[in-house]
């Protein structure tokens, strides 16, 4: 084979024809083209007249040219020219195919099983026995060397795992193949692992070591995190080179219960940098249905990260001391507390022994003083096992004794007794402001604003304790918030009430973040290893490699130390995990995983993956010569000056079906002549069927209402258009006359998109099933069967017969029957409003609702309303006189329905006259 | 001795064609509407002139008894002198005469011929006398000329490629019509106008043209036969020719108009996309000037 660069040739010898082709040019110029001859009187006055050109006896250059490249192109056609022609690499002796098989391949998973597939045909041209393995699944035992041909049979079966094999498995399989004496070509997933540069030294000294790496950049993304009430989310790749944006789409489902992309924002990693952080501010509704994030176009497990209960709405239990005050609403203790956790908390009510065994993230105590014994204890149990205990101080607790002498183990500090009053009528001092949050308090950062004052607290007794208690204070120092913590949990207290009695801080915004804050604070951190020992996780969705979410079925429950690493592994997948009270995702990447890129010793070579597939070109050669001979004959047609007659409409046609296939301009010229024509005028208009007898039926019924309408009222259409509800734009025409054939094909599915925008934005479609002779309305005759097959994906409204005081019915005319060719009465329109009543002194009900969408009847209204050009009637209706008086009424329904399209229910306000003529009258 | 069978199939087979041909000559002749074709002077005739006073000298036939029978003068009745004119018509014969450029004109031989046949018949309406000027048909009145003359009109055409006017049956000081294309030799032409300028004979050239002639539509690389295939050119590049090709057709016009008025005679151009009856009406007022 010879090669030219990327083009080779199967047959080269048939090149040599070429050099023919410079005597073809003489041959061609030296024979003009053939005469014409004509008989013609007038030649008696030509003799002795001369060519002025003599060249023209020779064929122009461009037409020469033409015919030399076809027949270049068929010179060359023949000699077998191939793209890209696989030149064997030499290589014998046994080889092994190397997969990494990691998340990181399932990008590009195709490209390299193509990469496999092209490298087995070589080493099965070669006849080497190949071995394949794939690290993330690792063959049992020795190698096995077969021939290529049977492992390109199973490579569809091939599917890369969602997680990176730990190194101790890698290097033992190795070890255990103790093979040696082959060549490897390892295709990897491009990213540096703790076990790449140890194998890929023990692979090389088995053998030979070809690398094949995809180019493509690798982006992943770490686990979401809530952070200061927003969802942060960080994007990370493995070289940091070039800038790319990308966008991150949050999944989740919607209130109905379909999944759906509820939120999207930018990626972009910057040139240079190797992380990339958006954050995302969702109200806490979207927040808690979230269930998944991905990057959005990249199908790899590594793009995705699944959401679990951390994400989550907290459930928050209020508990007051007894109400005595019944209906003063904003003097309740938990009034402010309602109205600021409502929004982003699930509220549970009750007693707190229920309330315990329900196990909320937090509880609030708002001016609690005494507990029962049973309560304290099982409070108590509950906030060691993580739970936050919120406590608001108030008379009750500034007159109980609690954590008096010793501090009670649900306070977070001992209390003077009774309490201190400041700025009040009977105190010294004026009320006290808020001191800014210190480092260390989890309130740092946040605003104090000066409106919020105290008035009244109660004291913290001095302890060694109390400064690292404290984590709010007074402008002079005394505590107003204290927190301690117990085990897993903490208990915080407010040393003044939950409501506006003692303070204005309930009254403030900062009420609402210190809540935030602090119940920010109770999220569930990451298990820990002994917190999860002897649990069991049930799978129960799972991650593909290619990051599709599925069904876990029926794998096998993890146990929680496993959980608890969270590293993914074929034991344990990656997916979401439920537990006994909540779900953990164990995501592909972890928080602090970093991506870079693999590194390999100088000694190997790496590839890229592309194949460059073999493409014979012969074909695409044979049509341009093919091509250019037509062209050819056309030109000399014109050159000989017998492109005339009936010859040129037919070159026109070709010339113009050429261009119609080359020029987008030429469809869009034409979109624009259609809307022009379809918006100049009010246009009719009837939806193509197929069937060229219905659509000039059709056509000729419109143009005959159409003179009607010209004639007796003041809309004036233009000549009907048909439309094509593949191509052509709706919005333009008020109605759309639909005659429903029995064999009429369904429209596509972007067809029905348009047609229910058009319905939508006040379009009306009428039916005409045309066969009312026959057929009652719904029963099945053969149109009636496809109109429901094409009218099943329209937005249609209930319908209900129409009802002898719809609009229709006085549009224009007063009317009660519908005929068309048929006369019958079965006549479907959208269903009037359960409750439509009838108006105080009307025949009529209230009914001031839109246009009906669609119109449906089976009277073939068009074959009584068609006249042909000469405005003859083109359909007999019924017989003699009736028949006639049947047609004026079919015109009559015809002109009530174009009036009803185009004022809508401006008949049916006329309801409102009486009142309004009686409201003038005042 | 022709059995009277045979007679009458010959005679089918040259009526044949004369129905068509006189019917359309007829129909053309419809067209005008024929006109005073009197001497405006007393002479022999069948019309009516005046009555005048009997002179001394006038045969007493001749004196109208019953008009003198009103007076007491004798009265002679004058008729108008209406001099039987005799008109030759040549149509050209020849194989140029055969082209029609598309199907939707006629050729020019069929023109001609109607139109000499249509002119006859106006003539012989009006009482003159028509004719051949090959010697075929001598001038004579009467529908029965009009037959024989569709008749001889209808017969084969000739072999040559161009004709030229025939003299040999043209009558002196009679008149002549020659209906061609004129796109032969022009000596010819010359030769039987000077002869009937000699014989005192004046008359009307018509010449007939394909509009294709006249616009020369050709293209690219042509090989122009004449209708007989005896006479050949070729061209490479039609097109070219087109302007030299028109300045020579609108010089041999110019030559024949510029030989009529020599001779006295009229010159028109009729062409066959035209209505025919416009040439008509000009044929017929050619042939009633300068009487």
């Amino acid at each position: 084979m010879l090669a030219l660069g990327p083009i080779g040739f199967t047959a080269p010898w048939l090149l040599l024809a070429l050099v023919a082709l410079p005597i073809l040019w003489f041959l061609l110029r030296a024979v003009p083209p053939a005469p014409i001859r004509r008989r013609f009187p007038g030649v008696a006055l030509l003799l002795g007249l001369e060519d002025e050109e003599n060249e023209t006896d020779k064929t122009p250059w461009w037409l020469l040219l033409l015919r030399t490249l076809a027949v270049a192109a068929v010179i060359v056609g023949f000699s077998g020219p191939v793209l890209n022609p696989e030149s064997e690499e030499a290589g014998d002796g046994p080889l092994l195919v190397l997969i990494d098989g990691t998340w990181s391949d399932a990008r590009d998973w195709q490209r390299r099983i193509d990469r496999i597939d092209a490298l087995l045909s070589e080493a099965s041209r070669a006849g080497r026995p190949v071995a394949l393995a794939q690290l993330t699944d690792l063959p049992q035992g020795a190698l096995q060397f077969q021939a290529a041909d049977a492992w390109a049979a199973r490579l569809p079966s091939l599917a890369p795992r969602p997680w990176v094999p730990d190194r101790e498995t890698v290097l033992t399989w190795w070890n255990g193949i103790g093979a040696d004496g082959f060549e490897t070509f390892w295709l990897s997933d491009g990213l540096e692992h703790v076990w790449r540069a140890e194998l890929s030294e023990r692979v090389e000294d088995a053998g030979r070591l070809t690398v094949f790496e995809s180019l493509r950049p690798i982006l992943a993304l770490r686990p979401a995190a809530f952070v200061d009430g927003v969802l942060q989310l960080e994007g990370t790749r493995a070289s940091a080179s070039g800038a790319i944006e990308a966008a991150v789409l949050a999944h989740g489902l919607d209130p109905a219960g379909t999944p759906r992309v509820l939120a999207r924002g930018p990626l972009r990693f910057a040139e240079g940098e190797g992380e990339a952080q958006i954050d995302l501010s969702l109200p806490p509704e979207l927040r808690n249905r979230i269930t998944r994030f991905e990057i959005e176009g990249i199908r790899s497990a590594g793009a995705v990260t699944l959401a679990d209960d951390a994400l989550r709405r907290r459930e928050v239990a209020l508990i007051a001391g007894r109400d005595d005050r019944a209906g003063l609403e904003l003097l309740a203790p938990t009034h402010y507390l309602e109205q600021a956790l409502e929004p982003t908390a699930d509220l549970i009510e009750g007693a707190l022994e229920d309330i315990v065994l329900a196990n909320p993230d937090a509880i609030i105590l708002a001016d609690v003083a005494t507990l029962s014994p049973v309560e304290a204890t099982e409070l108590l149990t509950w906030v060691e096992a993580g739970g936050l205990l919120v406590r608001f101080a108030g008379p009750r607790l500034a007159a109980s004794d609690v954590s008096r002498g010793e501090e009670d183990p649900l306070m977070p500090v001992r209390l003077r007794a009774g309490g201190r009053s400041v700025g009040g009528a009977m105190s010294w001092g004026e009320p006290k402001g808020l001191r800014p949050f210190s480092e260390e308090s989890p309130f740092f950062g946040l605003a104090a604003p000066e409106e919020v004052n105290i008035t009244a607290q109660v004291m913290a007794q001095p302890d060694p304790t109390l400064a690292e208690r404290t984590i709010a204070s007074l402008a002079d120092g005394t505590p107003l918030v204290t927190r301690k913590r117990v085990e897993q949990g903490q208990i915080v207290l407010f040393h003044t009430t939950a409501n506006a009695e003692w303070s204005s801080l309930p009254l403030s915004g900062l009420f609402v973040q210190m809540l935030e804050r602090l119940a920010v604070s109770t999220r569930p951190a990451t298990p820990t290893e002994a917190e999860m020992a002897g649990t069991t996780w049930v799978p129960d969705q799972v991650l593909t490699a290619f990051g599709e979410v599925t069904d876990a079925g029926t794998l096998p429950g993890v146990p929680g130390e496993l959980l608890a690493g969270a590293v993914p592994g074929p034991g344990l997948q990656p997916g979401l995990y439920a537990g006994e009270d909540r779900r953990l995702a164990v995501n592909v990447i972890g928080p602090e995983t970093e991506l870079v890129v693999s590194a390999w010793p100088e000694s190997v070579s790496v590839e890229g993956l592309d194949v460059a597939r073999e493409t014979p070109l012969k074909g695409h050669f044979l049509s341009a010569a093919l091509l250019a001979l037509m062209l050819d004959i056309l030109a000399s047609l014109w050159l000989a000056g017998r492109l005339t007659g009936p010859r040129a409409p037919a070159a026109a046609a070709v010339i113009a079906i050429f261009l119609a296939t080359a020029g987008p301009e030429t469809a869009a010229a034409q979109d624009d002549s259609f809307a022009l024509a379809a918006t100049s005028e009010v246009v009719l208009a009837h939806v193509v069927t197929g069937d060229a007898g219905v659509d000039a039926m059709a056509v000729a019924g419109l143009r005959g209402l159409g003179e009607i309408l010209f004639r007796r009222t003041s809309i004036e259409p233009a000549d009907p258009i048909a439309v094509n509800l593949e191509t052509d734009e709706l919005s333009f025409f008020p109605i759309l006359y639909w005659p429903v054939t029995p064999n009429q094909p369904i429209p596509s599915a972007e067809a029905y998109a348009r047609l229910n925008t058009y319905l939508r934005s006040g379009g009306m479609i009428v039916f005409d099933t045309r066969d009312a002779d026959i057929a009652r309305f719904g029963s099945a005759s053969p149109a009636g069967r496809r109109l429901q097959d094409l009218a099943r994906p329209l937005d249609i409204p209930p319908l209900e017969p129409i009802p002898e005081d719809h609009v229709l019915t006085r549009t224009f005319y007063l009317l009660q029957d519908f005929p068309g060719r048929h006369a019958s009465t079965d006549v479907w329109v959208e269903a009037a409003p359960a409750g439509a009543e009838r108006a105080e002194g009307m025949p009529f009900r209230n009914l001031n609702d839109n246009v009906t969408p669609v119109v449906i009847g089976g009277n073939d209204w068009a074959a009584a309303w068609a006249v042909d050009d000469q405005g003859r009637y083109q359909f007999p209706v019924g017989r003699g006189f009736t028949g006639e008086r049947q047609r004026e009424i079919a015109y009559r329904f015809g002109v009530n329905l174009i009036m009803h399209v185009l004022t809508g229910n401006y008949k049916s306000d006329q309801v409102h006259v009486p009142a309004l003529l009686d409201r003038l009258g005042q | 001795m022709i059995q009277p069978a045979d007679l009458r199939a010959r005679a089918e087979t040259l009526a044949g064609p004369l129905p068509p041909l006189l019917a359309a000559a007829e129909h053309l002749a419809a067209t005008v509407l024929l006109g005073q074709h009197g001497r405006r002077r007393p002479g022999t005739g069948d019309e009516f002139w005046q009555y005048r006073p009997a002179q001394t000298g006038d045969e007493m036939r001749m004196v109208d008894w019953r008009r003198s029978a009103r007076s007491d003068q004798h009265f002679v009745r004058e008729k108008e002198w209406q001099a039987a004119q005799s008109v030759v018509f040549w149509t050209d014969r020849s194989q140029s005469m055969q082209f029609a450029s598309s199907g939707r004109v006629q050729a020019k031989s069929l023109t001609a011929r109607t139109l000499a046949l249509a002119s006859a018949v106006l003539l012989v309406r009006g009482g003159e006398r028509v004719g051949l000027s090959d010697r075929s048909l001598p001038p004579r009145a009467g529908e029965l000329q009009l037959l024989r003359m569709a008749e001889l009109l209808s017969a084969p055409d000739a072999e040559a490629e161009y004709g030229a006017p025939e003299t040999r049956g043209m009558v002196a000081n009679s008149r002549a019509v020659f209906l061609s294309d004129f796109l032969g030799d022009i000596d010819g032409v010359k030769a039987a106008l000077t002869k009937a300028a000699d014989r005192g004979v004046k008359g009307a050239l018509v010449q007939i043209l394909d509009p294709a002639e006249e616009a020369f539509p050709f293209d690219g690389r042509t090989i122009f036969e004449s209708m007989g295939g005896t006479i050949r050119f070729e061209s490479q590049k039609a097109r070219d020719l087109k302007d030299r090709y028109l300045d020579r057709l609108a010089a041999r016009k110019a030559e024949l108009r510029a030989l009529s008025q020599l001779t006295g005679w009229q010159y028109d151009v009729h062409h066959t996309d035209r209505s025919a009856s416009a040439a008509l009406l000009w044929l017929f007022q050619a042939l009633e000037r300068d009487h």
